[in-house]
């Protein structure tokens, strides 16, 4: 159903733009994990993102695995390939330059991770690739922790989004950390983008509500028991939170505020008073 | 005349291809579909627009990758 003329002109937004990019839904969401394609692409939908992540990886034995890009329509999303996976700055920079070759788009998220245990990313070598991909003429989009002073090294390598996680990728935490993410956002001037460790629409919300530019996520959808229901659920909590953000959240107080006016009561005078 | 064939490596395992044989008709030979696929050899990237002129030498290890689903 489209919103009213009133509720249009109450929720105007300005769109999300990184790099070449411009995007008016703030989520991200990917394409990995999903029971099958069919339920990838519904949720694609019903999320409302209008750009999607995706993996390199070799082609098997058997040619190729899967037919991803046959279930993806190129005219309703933009392709964000990323280089999950890989642990070394050679690595992420030859898949960033493979990913490229196979979508003809500069934008890469990166990823350099540290161990396969905890798949923290790995500060030195985030910073060293996102030089050497700006080098080479990409918009990267960073994956990171949430350190603040690190953010504003990877802007100043010139990143074009900071992407920092809440919580360990796939973890379902949330974010855990709300005041490194609002240290961040006040040092760095590009788009932050809440990437990993979302499991649920509040935290989607609580994200957003920070006042970060958009939030990627996969597993919160893809590993929901239904994840078309949990698509529907990060878009209206993305959105949400944007919104809270943007009308600004009455201050909290100690003690309790009447909504209803004091005069006129009939009660007997009220203790405390 | 008898054709001269090399060993390389393709994603890690070995593989036989025709002396002067390019990545185009490597990915052509393995029955891939050209627009789905990327490849490097010697961990360089060959730019698709370059498969036709690269051609393999014995023993180079040659990645051909694709697109599959991720976060």
């Amino acid at each position: 159903m489209e919103p009213s003329p009133l509720e249009s002109a109450a929720t105007a937004d300005t769109p999300l733009v990184v790099g070449s990019v411009t995007l008016t839904s703030r989520l991200i969401v990917g394409t990995g994990k999903y029971p099958s394609f069919d339920v990838m692409r519904d949720c694609h939908t019903l999320s409302g993102a209008q750009m999607v992540t995706l993996a390199v990886r070799r082609i098997g034995p058997g040619g190729e695995q899967e037919g991803l890009l046959e279930h993806l329509d190129r005219s309703k999303l933009q392709f964000l390939p990323n280089t999950a996976g890989c642990f070394d700055v050679e690595s992420a920079v030859r898949t960033a330059r493979l990913a490229r070759d196979l979508l003809s788009t500069n934008a890469i998220k990166l990823e350099v991770l540290g161990d396969t245990r905890t798949l923290l990313p790995d500060p030195i070598g985030t910073l060293e690739a996102t030089r050497a991909l700006v080098a080479e003429g990409f918009e990267v989009w960073v994956y990171t922790s949430d350190d603040p002073r690190l953010a504003v090294h990877l802007e100043q390598a010139g990143a074009a989004a900071i992407m920092p996680a809440g919580s360990p990728i796939g973890s379902g935490q949330g974010v855990l950390n709300p005041n490194a993410i609002r240290i961040l956002m006040e040092l760095v001037s590009c788009p932050v983008i809440v990437d990993a460790g979302v499991g649920t629409a509040s935290d989607t919300a609580l994200a957003m509500e920070l006042g970060v530019a958009g939030v990627l996520l996969n597993t919160a959808i893809a590993a929901a028991k239904d994840p078309r229901r949990m698509a529907v659920a990060m878009r209206d909590g993305v959105r949400a939170g944007r919104q809270a953000f943007l009308a600004g959240r009455m201050p909290k107080k100690l003690y309790g505020s009447a909504s209803s006016p004091e005069a006129g009561r009939i009660a007997a005078q009220a203790p405390g008073s | 005349m008898g054709e001269r064939r090399i060993e390389i490596l393709v994603n890690g395992n070995p593989a036989h291809v025709a002396e002067g044989c390019t990545v185009e008709a490597l990915i052509a030979q393995l029955g891939l579909r050209s627009e789905v696929v990327a490849a490097e050899v010697e961990r360089e990237l060959v730019p698709r627009a370059r498969r036709s002129e690269r051609v393999l030498a014995p023993g180079e290890r040659v990645e051909l990758v694709t697109l599959v689903g991720g976060g």
